[in-house]
Order: structure tokens, then C-alpha cells, then sequence
């Protein structure tokens, strides 16, 4: 049934009227037109279509939109402060932890997630908490020296 | 590909639909300096796409402009997917031309702006485009001196060009830009000749390593894939598709689905679709309608498909042959007969098949993920009936290819229903549908027989491989009485062959070959109780393989010895592929309770001629090494009677972050040698060095790709 979900998105107060059941990636990706979280398995495994709810990395393929009901959403496009890239996304970008970069935008937005948690991470914590990231051009490398750059930046 | 925002700085003086010839549309764009040149791709899919189509483009296949701004674009039908050629060929361009790189712009696969090009395939771009691209700015730069000595009233070889700015040598206040000597003019040049292109010492962009031109639109979520594409009243389409490959429709009632609001049904013979606004609402929609289709007549598996391959395999192609192979078997000491054998493996790039097509008047134009856009644009004319010139393919960024993006279906659907709808329509592949319609690796099989003499040189090698096609079946050893014979042709079989689409993997058949050829080698070193570095270095015929392993074997730090297996889990293979020459060496770890593998450390060197960016070429061997282990270790489609039972990641296990080895690559340095192909060649030697050192770690041997677990305990247990 369609019901007005109300919600932060972006940093910014958002409404939308549509079935709460629907999962947030197709809501951000067609009625706010959000491009950059992508669809990759629609199960929850492979992490292409993360994003921040309440400053925690959650899977959006996966999570009605009515389960973000006054909650705090940050997609890759909120990433950016004032025109500024994050460390992240500069150090992905300097480090070349992308190819197709596709899976680029789940990549960040989890490391985000995780930079959240704790802002001084260890080789293997990176590991452990990126391995549901799939990349399947396998830049994986690339993308731990890129979140080991950004955490030691953000110290 | 900026093809959006190109179109919106400079096309504006282009009417659309525009219906135009190849050579109409040089005309079309504005002024400027126009370089018309032909890329003579000599590889074997020329000749049949020459066949396929009846004729080849003789003119030109891809062109560049110096346009009145000073801004040079290049267009070529080629695509970027992740290998990073957006930004090498931008290089070659920046540095032939002496201009900045980020005044370079790649207009790539867009059917209507670029001139016709057979795709994106087989590590090929940078070879074979590469050396004409380099011609046709040096041709280009050449006609710029031209202008500008005209212009200056001073001869050529007084002036020099820097940044797009040609000046005198001896008074650079003397100068004049590329800008104003194209300004008001429309030059057109074919490019004949072979003018001088630079020397490697004059390399002031190529040969160094810079950052992605597209990596910030990737890093910020604004580069746009095929499924970024929004336009007003579009439809997401899900289409009815079959349990099984040769499972057919019988009866389907859409009573259900027709009674829900909003959603469009189509049925068009064999195509049935729901379409909505929604992507997620048409496919809660599609689960509404009732289909009965008949079982697939296929009676294969994954254990069966082996004995079949040996019945449907036919007659041999023989791809070499030298001295005599009975004569080499009764001067051998020793016999080595093994069979080996390899599975299907997806592709599974991360973006599933996308295509978005609209239908304005009598034109369509489709934005598709695709690694060949000027098939697929046949493809569209031909299921819609109408003249290929009224159908456009754009391709924005694709989302990795790897071989997979060749086949063109979800094109098809996307524009036989806006077709049936009126309005704009996406196709995109679920997970499954990506699964269900790959045209995987085929599954192959390899037997060889082959002999040591008694001093342990190698005295015969007879080399079957069935299905895996020509790719690496060769070998670089020294063997007086040797054949190499293949079954099958290549990666797409034989009717009959396969249950399914089959087609070109990263490395087409490579993997499976060297895999076979490196596992003999090592069973030999290992029966003559020889180092398996020391045995390929004595029996290695071609210097340029004898040097890249020992730079490999330098790197690793590798020591002889003193027993074989040495119990430390080491694994060599070397192989070559595209031109480029691989060495590698891994060490392993195996778990011989769960039969687990972890590989710790891969040193892998590379003689890839000129790199034309090193970087980008470290960063295609890092990723062929990472997904070279899925091959190796875990990757199988598992099949049964026309089902593929993947049906998502839970049940298809791709390298992840966990399984990082330490990866360290060595360029050779070639710098004189022409590039040779970047985006295969590392992948081929996973699959023989990991079982290599599994071999040297436990002292068994696996013969059948992927090396699970599974297969691990049962070796030990027999054993």
C-alpha cells in the first residue's frame, strides 16, 4: 500500500509517497533518480547497492524504504562535502581501486560505513569487513591501499 | 565515454535523427583538421566478421580532429569497461600530438559518431589500434607544421610544438596554436604513409603512469551506465524466461498479471513481458504468470559432459607438427599420459546486461552495456526490420565485459518492446537472467602424452585438447618430435557441443591450456626428480620465455630444490598470451582437513613489450592474478538437463578480499618493442601454478579445474 515515508536523505528532509514495502535501492534509484547505488545480486550478497542508514553500511537491495522512517540515508552521492571530494573517493581515485567502477560507489560507502565504526583500521580489519564487497575486475588490491590511505588521513 | 556531454558541447549544429553513411558525417561536424585512418586488426576474428558480413571497411575505421578550439577528439567504436583504454589511447594521442592529456577526448562506441568497429575483444585495442592511432596524430602534427611554417613564414624544421602551441625554436615568442590554424578550415587527410612517430626518449605522456581520466566520475556516482539512463514515460521491462535452455513455452495465462493497475503486458510470439514504471514492481508482476514449458531434451551434467565432448568431438585441426612421435616415444625413458580437465565459468561482471531503447519516429536508439555495439546494431535491424543506418548504439561506461558482453539478447528485447510499448523501455538482467544467459568458458578437456630420455630432456609431446579452442595450445619447449592437435572449434563448439551459449572468457581457452601444458611439465620435472625452475629452464626453447622466468625467479627469490615435491608449496607456470610472454610463481597453503587453499604470495613478470601506461598495464596483471584465482579454485557452473543451477553468489563463489595474496609484478622493459595485449595475459597461469603448489605442498595432483575443496579431500582420502 502506498504511504508518505519520510526521511533524511543526503542531509536533506525527503518525502516520498509509495509502497513501503518497496526495497530502498529501486526507490533512490527511480523516484529520487540516484543513479550511483547500483544493483548488482538484488540478495544482499555482492554490496554494489550499499549505503549509510544511520551511519551504518547496510545493504539497500535489501531493506524496505518504510524501515528508513526518520532515519538518516547517505548514498554516494552525499559523499561530497562542498564540492570536495572525501578521502575516500580521492584516494580510490589516486590509488586506481577501481576498473569498471561499477562496483566503486558499494566499495566506498561500505569502507565509509566502517571508517564510521572506527577511524584507525588495521590491514586485516580492511579485510574482514570489505569481504562481501564483490569487484569482479578484481582491483582488490588497489581498494585496501586506498581505505588504508583514507583512514590514515582521517586519524 | 562523455558522449552525452560531447553531444551537448559540440554536436549542437547536428540535427537528430540524423541518417547518415560513414563518411557523411565527417561532414556534419564543424571545422577543423580531419585524420581518417584504418586499424588493421590481423587476428583471425577480421576474417570472420569479414565473412559474416560479406565485406570490411577499406576506407577508414576510426578518425581524429583537431577541432577549432585546439581540442582533439578521437573516435573509434572501440568501448571502456574497466581496461582502461579511455585513458591509454588518450595518451598516445596527447603525446604524438603534443597536447595536454586532458585536451584529449575519447568518443568511443557510439554507432552513429564513430566509424564502424568490430569490438572490443582479445586485448587488442592497444596492439592493433594503438600504432595507427600514434601514425594518424604524428600524421596529424605533421599538417600542423605544415600550416603553421605557412602561417609563420618559417620552414618546419625551425619550429616545435609544446602544448598544442607551435613556436619558433630560436624566438619562441613565434608562435601560433593548433586552434587558429584549424580555425574556419575543414581539413581532410587519409592517412597513407607510416609517417615518424616519437621515440620512447620523447615519451612526455606514454610510458608514464597517471591517474584514470574517468575516475572521479566512478568514484563519485556520476558516470553513467546503461542503466543510468532515465528518459520521461520509460518502462522497466521483466521478460518470461524458461526453466531450462531447450525448454519451450507450451501455455501461459496472463489472467493474473492483466488484472494488476499500471502494469503493460506484452506477448509477442515468443516473447512474454510485464512493464512498469518500477523496475521492482514488474517483477513482482512477472511472478504472476502462469507458464507451462516443456522439459529440455538435454540430458547433460557436469560429471557426463566430458564423455559427450569425446563423441561429438570429430575430426582434429592440427595446429603444429614437427619430427615423429613414435620415433620420440621409443627413445623416451619415461611416459606421462594425463587427461585434464576444465569446467564452464561465468563471467559475471558486476553490472548484468542492461539496454535502454527508444524509438523516435523511424529511428531507435539503444544505450547498452556491450563490447560490441556495431553487431548489436545489425542485431536491433534485423528483429525490427528496419535499415541498420536508422538504428544507433550508444554505449556509455561498461560495467566489466571479460568476453561476456558479445552477446546482444537483452538489446533485442529492449527494442522489439519499445517497439510494442511505444515508449522507452530497460531491459536489465536480474542476477539469474545473468547467470541463465552467459555464454560462459566452455568446459574443455585436454589429453596429453608425453616422454622423458633418459638424460631428461623431453623426447615427445602429442597434445589433444578437445573444445578449448587454438588459444596457448602450443608450447615454447624444446621438442624434437611434437604435434599439437585441437577438437572443436574454439569457445563456441560445435552444435551440439554444449547446452548452452558458450564464448570468449578473458584469455579465451588460454586458461585451460596452459593449465594442461604447465601440469605436464611440472609431472615431468617431477619424474625426473628435477627442479620444476631448473627443468624449464633447461628444456624452454624461446629466449624471450627463458628471460621472463628468470626475472620471475629472481623476484620470487627462488632457491633449487633439494627434492621434488619440496613440501613448501611453490608452483611455476609460464605461458603466452596476445603477444605478451607470463612467468609466474605462487606459494600455497592447503588445509589437508578441509581441503582448503590459500594463496599467499604471487609473483608474476611480464615481457608486454612497450607499456604504454605501466600503471594501468600493473593494475590489469593485478586483476587478472585476483580473478585468475576463482578459475583456479572455486568457479564452476553447475549444471543439469538445460537448468543452470546458479542461480546467485551463494551458489557461485567469486575471489574475494580474503583470499588476497601478496601480488608482486614486474614489467619487463621493452620500450622499443611494439605493446603487445595487458588485459589477458596474467590470468592464464593461475590455474597450473596453484596446482603446481598444491602438488609441492602435499604431493597430489589435480587434473580437473576448479580445484575445490571437495575435490582436494578426495585426493587426500584416496590417497
Amino acid at each position: 500500500m502506498s504511504e508518505l515515508i519520510e526521511f533524511k536523505l543526503n542531509g536533506k528532509a525527503v518525502k516520498v509517497n509509495v509502497d513501503s514495502e518497496r526495497m530502498l535501492l529501486w526507490v533512490l534509484r527511480t523516484d529520487f533518480g540516484l543513479t550511483g547505488t547500483k544493483y548488482g545480486c538484488g540478495e544482499g550478497f555482492c554490496g554494489a547497492c550499499t549505503v549509510l542508514i544511520n551511519n551504518k553500511a547496510e545493504r539497500s537491495c535489501s531493506i524496505a524504504v518504510k524501515s528508513v522512517k526518520g532515519k538518516e540515508v547517505l548514498t554516494i552521492e552525499g559523499l561530497m562535502n562542498n564540492g570536495k571530494l572525501h578521502p575516500l573517493q580521492k584516494a580510490f581515485a589516486e590509488k586506481d581501486a577501481l576498473q569498471c567502477g561499477y562496483c566503486t560507489p558499494g566499495m566506498i560507502m561500505n569502507a565509509y560505513g566502517l571508517l564510521k565504526k572506527k577511524s584507525k583500521l588495521t590491514y586485516d580489519e580492511i579485510i574482514k569487513e570489505m569481504d562481501d564487497n564483490f569487484c569482479r575486475c578484481s582491483a582488490h588490491k588497489r581498494i585496501v591501499e586506498a581505505i588504508q590511505t583514507a583512514s590514515n588521513e582521517m586519524k | 565515454m562523455k558522449n552525452d556531454n560531447y553531444l551537448e558541447m559540440d554536436f549542437k549544429d547536428i540535427k537528430t535523427p540524423f541518417e547518415v553513411d560513414r563518411r557523411e558525417f565527417i561532414k556534419l561536424l564543424g571545422g577543423g583538421l580531419f585524420i581518417l585512418f584504418t586499424v588493421g586488426d590481423t587476428l583471425g576474428y577480421v576474417q570472420q566478421e569479414q565473412r559474416r558480413r560479406g565485406e570490411l571497411p577499406t576506407d577508414f575505421n576510426a578518425f581524429l580532429r583537431i577541432d577549432e578550439k585546439g581540442k582533439v577528439s578521437c573516435f573509434t567504436g572501440k568501448i571502456e569497461m574497466g581496461q582502461g583504454i579511455i585513458t591509454s589511447l588518450a595518451q598516445m594521442l596527447a603525446d604524438e600530438l603534443d597536447v595536454t592529456l586532458d585536451s584529449v577526448q575519447m568518443i568511443m562506441g557510439d554507432t552513429d559518431l564513430c566509424p564502424w568497429d568490430m569490438g572490443t575483444f582479445g586485448s587488442m585495442s592497444t596492439r592493433f589500434f594503438g600504432p595507427p592511432l600514434r601514425a594518424a596524430a604524428a600524421e596529424a602534427r605533421n599538417v600542423l607544421l605544415e600550416l603553421a611554417s605557412e602561417q609563420l613564414k618559417i620552414p618546419v624544421d625551425k619550429l616545435s610544438v609544446r602544448q598544442g602551441v607551435v613556436y619558433q625554436k630560436s624566438n619562441k615568442k613565434n608562435k601560433v596554436s593548433y586552434a587558429e590554424l584549424t580555425k574556419g578550415k575543414k581539413i581532410e587527410r587519409h592517412l597513407k604513409g607510416k609517417p615518424r612517430i616519437k621515440d620512447p626518449s620523447e615519451f612526455k605522456v606514454m610510458n608514464k603512469s597517471i591517474t584514470r581520466v574517468d575516475a572521479i566520475e566512478k568514484v563519485t556516482g556520476k558516470a553513467k551506465f546503461a542503466g543510468d539512463m532515465r528518459f520521461p514515460d520509460m518502462l522497466y521491462a521483466k521478460v518470461l524466461r524458461p526453466p531450462a535452455h531447450g525448454a519451450k513455452l507450451i501455455d501461459v495465462d496472463l489472467s493474473e498479471v492483466k488484472k494488476m493497475s499500471d502494469i503493460v503486458v506484452i506477448q509477442d510470439s515468443d516473447l512474454v513481458a510485464v512493464l512498469h514504471k518500477y523496475p521492482d514492481v514488474a517483477e513482482k508482476a512477472l511472478e504472476k504468470i502462469k507458464a507451462k514449458f516443456s522439459l529440455s531434451e538435454s540430458k547433460l551434467n557436469n560429471e557426463n559432459i566430458y564423455e559427450h565432448f569425446m563423441e561429438v568431438a570429430g575430426d582434429p585441426k592440427v595446429v603444429s607438427h614437427n619430427g615423429d612421435i613414435n620415433q620420440g616415444e621409443k627413445q623416451s625413458a619415461t611416459v606421462v599420459d594425463e587427461t585434464y580437465y576444465d569446467s564452464y565459468v561465468a563471467h559475471s561482471p558486476i553490472e548484468p546486461h542492461t539496454a535502454v531503447a527508444k524509438i523516435d519516429g523511424n529511428k531507435v536508439t539503444v544505450w547498452a552495456s556491450t563490447q560490441n555495439p556495431f553487431t548489436a546494431k545489425e542485431e536491433v535491424a534485423g528483429a525490427l526490420k528496419v535499415a541498420s543506418e536508422n538504428v544507433r548504439i550508444i554505449t556509455p561506461y561498461v560495467g566489466g565485459g571479460f568476453g561476456g558482453k558479445t552477446r546482444n539478447l537483452q538489446i533485442v528485447d529492449a527494442a522489439r518492446l519499445a517497439k510494442l510499448t511505444g515508449k522507452p523501455v530497460m531491459v536489465a538482467y536480474t542476477r539469474k537472467e545473468e547467470f541463465f544467459y552467459d555464454a560462459f568458458h566452455p568446459a574443455a578437456i585436454v589429453k596429453i602424452r608425453s616422454g622423458l630420455t633418459s638424460s631428461n630432456e623431453i623426447s615427445f609431446w602429442d597434445y589433444n585438447g578437445y573444445f578449448a579452442g587454438e588459444r596457448g595450445a602450443t608450447h615454447f619447449y624444446n621438442i624434437p618430435n611434437s604435434s599439437t592437435k585441437v577438437f572443436g572449434s574454439g569457445w563456441t563448439g560445435s552444435a551440439n557441443t554444449h547446452p548452452f551459449a558458450t564464448g570468449p572468457w578473458r584469455a579465451p581457452g588460454n586458461n585451460t591450456n596452459t593449465f594442461a601444458r604447465e601440469s605436464q611439465i611440472d609431472i615431468m620435472a617431477a619424474k625426473a626428480g628435477v627442479d620444476p625452475f631448473e627443468f624449464r629452464l633447461k628444456n624452454i626453447a624461446d629466449k624471450k620465455m627463458l628471460e621472463v622466468l628468470k626475472v620471475a625467479g629472481e623476484k620470487f627469490g627462488w632457491k633449487s630444490f633439494s627434492k621434488n615435491p619440496s613440501g613448501k608449496g611453490y608452483g611455476i607456470a609460464c605461458g603466452i598470451d596476445a603477444g605478451s610472454y607470463v612467468a609466474m610463481i605462487v606459494e600455497v597453503d592447503v588445509n589437508s582437513k578441509d581441503g582448503n587453499v590459500k594463496v599467499n604470495r604471487v609473483v608474476c613478470a611480464q615481457n608486454m613489450g612497450l607499456a604504454i601506461n605501466p600503471e594501468g598495464a600493473t593494475i590489469q596483471m593485478e586483476g587478472c592474478i585476483m580473478m585468475g584465482l576463482g578459475y583456479a579454485l572455486t568457479e564452476e557452473v553447475k549444471f543439469r538437463s538445460g537448468e543452470i543451477l546458479n542461480k546467485n553468489y551463494d551458489s557461485y563463489e567469486l575471489p574475494k578480499f580474503s583470499w588476497l595474496p601478496k601480488i608482486e609484478t614486474v614489467i619487463l622493459n621493452k620500450k622499443n618493442e611494439p605493446p603487445q595485449g595487458g588485459g589477458e595475459p596474467a590470468i592464464i597461469t593461475l590455474g597450473a601454478a596453484i596446482g603446481n603448489a598444491i602438488y609441492d605442498k602435499l604431493g597430489i595432483r589435480l587434473n580437473r579445474m576448479p580445484m575445490t575443496p571437495e575435490r582436494i579431500l578426495q585426493i587426500i582420502i584416496k590417497k
